[in-house]
């Protein structure tokens, strides 16, 4: 957990929201938060809080190490932006976070209430514990009565407070006429402490009030262990979040001040600089430049754009300001109308019924008909209720699905660790099991196999003179491919030539005059080239004919290996791109890929994987883009990558967090590797259970026996677990 | 066996120390931040008087 992305654990403490205007009435303190990925010690801590206190106007600022974060407090008039200077001179990488977006962790109640619970169990149980133990190594008449009369005192408070979530959610099954894994266990513990508080008043040799506390106990346990689990990943979930501050430049009367998007109205205008990703739906009122589109329909080729244009929410703008009128926000955007064709897709996936479902289907009616049969037997041959009920309450604290409860959160904690540790952040609780029944894996192309960065193809098809024109004009520029080009040419040893009045014409190029003669590097209707099929910047000079230069988009590290790794294991590898039917093709003859689509609308993604559904297939679904969205929450299973686009992440059951690609098919082993050992774990259960249980049925069992039975085939279920690691 | 009227409520009272204890340290924020925690107690800043 130490050199990776932000990694999250539990709560930040009293991070409220941000009041995000500028001016308030009454001016109150902010709260700012900083993601700092690259702290890792004690000094680290000291310096950070050091250079935060010391700048004018922050009140307290403490590191909390665990989260990597810094919490702010501060006088309203200062910004994240004024503090990410001074930490990044002090060394420190550092990120501005939404506080809103985290405010979700912030009292991680749940959590503190199970552990409450967890703690109360854990305390009653050893004390009754050692009364117990004595009353099993001797212990007789009056003192017997005693310690039962004592372990009846501390086991009833502490029961009924701590077996509570069992109690809530065997009612609520009850309530409707189902059964689950809680019926039987509320059953268990209630039969147990009702048996052993008629046989103390008799003063009876057997009583299970430390067994009906370690079974609470343990089951806590699980329960704990399944939260943690999944609130660490919602926590790192919810930091990916709120790196995207949701914050626009308004313009008023021409005056720009800087606000929440969700203060944004229809009819407002918005400045987004280049870089900038737009905020809102809306139509551009003045402004040229060119728009990357590829995380909205797919699409590598950056589209040109000036006054008029409709723009929508997730578009980047790449090289002029924009101002743009808006005409929708919220839930009225682009954005979110994907969200209505993810709920669709997203019902087939409800109906997947975990492993633990299905054991408990099996198990909970079982032991009440065995049970029930035990006491009815046992009434019949000595015609005394109370023999019956002892040994009907003696066969469910024995079958008392301990290991089960313990089975499949175990594993998952210790699947779920290892796959953190190597960058993967499991968000659905039966993710797990649904990849390890993978067989298809459908990929997104732009952003998820390639790194959506164009890379220059032709360099050697120039000669040195040209190049080093376009390398001078492109350096005048931010642009993707000018930015591609600089990089090729710079590693190439070649030397800018020196131009006179280079200017960029925001949605065109770059234009200056070498040696008196005009020299332009852009798009080909600018240049005078010919649009064609492959990404390609034109750099014409004086009247000589205009020049290409290529680009494609370049591999994600890892995607090779991944797609080898998943044909190496038989599983189909296929590929559907938004994008033109050449460059998918190209990239699908570099992967081996056999089965490719190009042109792909979010449509005909999610049938396409629904198609696969229908055949019986398990698909993986991995994609980042908001054209992937429904095909995503279509799939069995899905990834997407962290610098997806945030419904794309919301939509998906796992979250790649590095920009290796080659994890995924690793944890695809993983997978398969924890649902062998969560099967292995039921059958430990079932064998100690074949083995107590006729004990348990023939009136053999006694208190000390159910507590070995319990504690040992927890142990060996957690320990089986644990080889995961 | 006298003995027993002595050890059963020290026991008792050991164990509701410990609960109590750890009750508090939740309620504290204690476990919000282990790893920080942990490295804090190596830099000797506020050695002297703790933090106000």
């Amino acid at each position: 957990m130490t050199a990776q992305a932000p990694t999250g654990t539990a709560a930040c403490p009293g991070c409220l929201a941000a009041p995000a205007e500028p001016a308030r009435p009454v001016p109150q303190d902010v709260q700012i938060a900083l993601s700092l990925p690259g702290i890792h010690c004690s000094a680290c801590i000291a310096t950070v809080e050091r250079e935060l206190n010391a700048h004018p106007g922050v009140e307290d600022a403490r590191v909390n190490l665990t989260l990597k974060r810094a919490m702010i407090k501060a006088a309203p008039e200062i910004r994240a932006a004024d503090l990410i200077p001074v930490l990044e001179r002090a060394g420190y990488e550092a990120h501005e976070l939404d506080p809103g977006a985290l405010s979700a962790t912030q009292t991680d109640k749940a959590g503190r209430d199970l552990l409450m619970r967890l703690a109360v169990a854990g305390f009653a149980s050893m004390n009754v514990m050692l009364l117990s133990v004595s009353v099993w190594s001797g212990a007789t008449d009056a003192t017997r009565d005693l310690f039962h009369w004592i372990s009846a005192a501390i086991a009833l408070p502490a029961i009924a407070f701590s077996a509570q979530p069992f109690f809530v959610n065997a009612w609520s099954a009850l309530r409707v006429h189902r059964l689950n894994m809680d019926v039987p266990i509320v059953l268990a513990i209630l039969l147990a402490l009702v048996t052993s508080l008629w046989e103390t008043t008799l003063s009876g040799e057997h009583a299970y009030f430390d067994a009906a506390l370690t079974l609470t106990f343990f089951l806590l346990a699980g329960r704990y262990l399944d939260y943690r689990t999944r609130a660490v990943a919602r926590s790192a979930a919810e930091e990916l979040t709120a790196l995207e501050v949701p914050r626009a430049i308004r313009l008023v009367d021409g005056i720009e001040e800087e606000v929440n998007v969700s203060t944004l109205k229809v009819g407002d205008l918005v400045l987004v600089r280049p870089g900038g990703r737009m905020p809102v739906d809306g139509k551009i009122v003045s402004g040229q430049s060119e728009l990357d589109r590829s995380l909205l329909t797919g699409e590598t080729l950056p589209v040109f754009a000036q006054e008029g244009l409709a723009v929508s929410a997730g578009e980047v703008n790449l090289t002029g300001p924009l101002t743009i009128r808006v005409t929708a926000v919220g839930e009225d955007t682009s954005l979110h109308q994907m969200a209505d064709l993810v709920a669709i897709a997203e019902s087939g996936r409800s109906r997947y019924t975990s492993l633990a479902d299905k054991a408990a289907k099996l198990y909970a009616p079982g032991v009440h008909i065995l049970s029930a049969l035990s006491f009815l037997g046992w009434y019949i041959y000595s015609g005394d209720i109370r023999t019956a009920l002892n040994i009907a309450a003696a066969v469910l604290i024995i079958t008392c699905p301990c290991a089960l409860g313990l089975a499949v959160p175990a594993v998952t904690t210790a699947a779920s660790g290892r796959l953190f540790r190597s960058g993967m952040l499991i968000k659905h609780a039966t993710a797990l099991e649904r990849l390890a029944e993978v067989d298809t894996v459908v990929f997104d192309k732009t952003g998820t196999l390639t790194s959506g960065a164009p890379a220059l193809t032709n360099l050697g098809d120039h000669s040195r003179a040209d190049l080093e024109v376009a390398l001078a004009l492109a350096e005048a520029s931010s642009h993707p491919l000018s930015l591609a080009l600089a990089r090729a040419a710079r590693e190439a040893g070649i030397k800018p030539a020196t131009l006179r009045a280079v200017a960029e014409v925001p949605g065109f190029g770059t234009e200056g005059f070498y040696r008196d003669q005009r020299v332009r590097l852009g798009r080909a209707a600018w240049v005078g080239g010919e649009d064609g099929e492959q990404t390609a910047a034109w750099l014409v000079v004086g009247s000589q004919p205009p020049m290409r230069f290529t680009f494609v988009d370049s591999l994600r590290a890892g995607a090779a290996e991944a797609v080898a790794t998943f044909r190496a294991t038989g599983k189909e590898v296929i590929l559907i791109s938004g994008d033109t039917e050449g460059a998918v093709r190209a990239l699908a003859d570099e992967l081996g890929i056999e089965n490719w689509f190009a042109q792909a609308l979010p449509q005909e993604k999610a049938a396409k994987v629904q198609e696969l559904n229908a055949q019986g297939r398990r698909v993986l679904m991995v994609g980042d883009g908001l054209n992937d969205t429904a095909a995503l929450a279509a799939a069995h299973v899905s990834i997407s990558p962290a610098s997806a686009l945030d419904a794309a992440r919301v939509a998906s059951d796992i979250v790649l967090l590095g920009n290796d690609l080659s994890p995924i098919a690793d944890a695809c082993d993983t997978a398969i590797k924890a649902t062998k050992r969560i099967r292995e774990n039921f059958r430990i259960a079932t064998v100690y259970n074949v083995i107590a249980v006729p004990l348990a049925v023939a009136g053999l069992a006694t208190p000390l026996i159910a507590a070995l039975a319990m504690s040992t085939s927890s142990i060996t279920v957690s320990l089986n677990a644990l080889r995961l690691r | 066996m006298e003995v027993l009227a002595y050890l059963i409520p020290i026991s008792l009272l050991l164990g509701g120390v410990g609960l109590v204890a750890f009750i508090y340290t939740v309620r504290s924020n204690q476990y919000d931040d282990p790893e920080g925690d942990a490295r804090r107690i190596l830099s000797d800043e506020w050695d002297d008087k703790p933090k106000p």
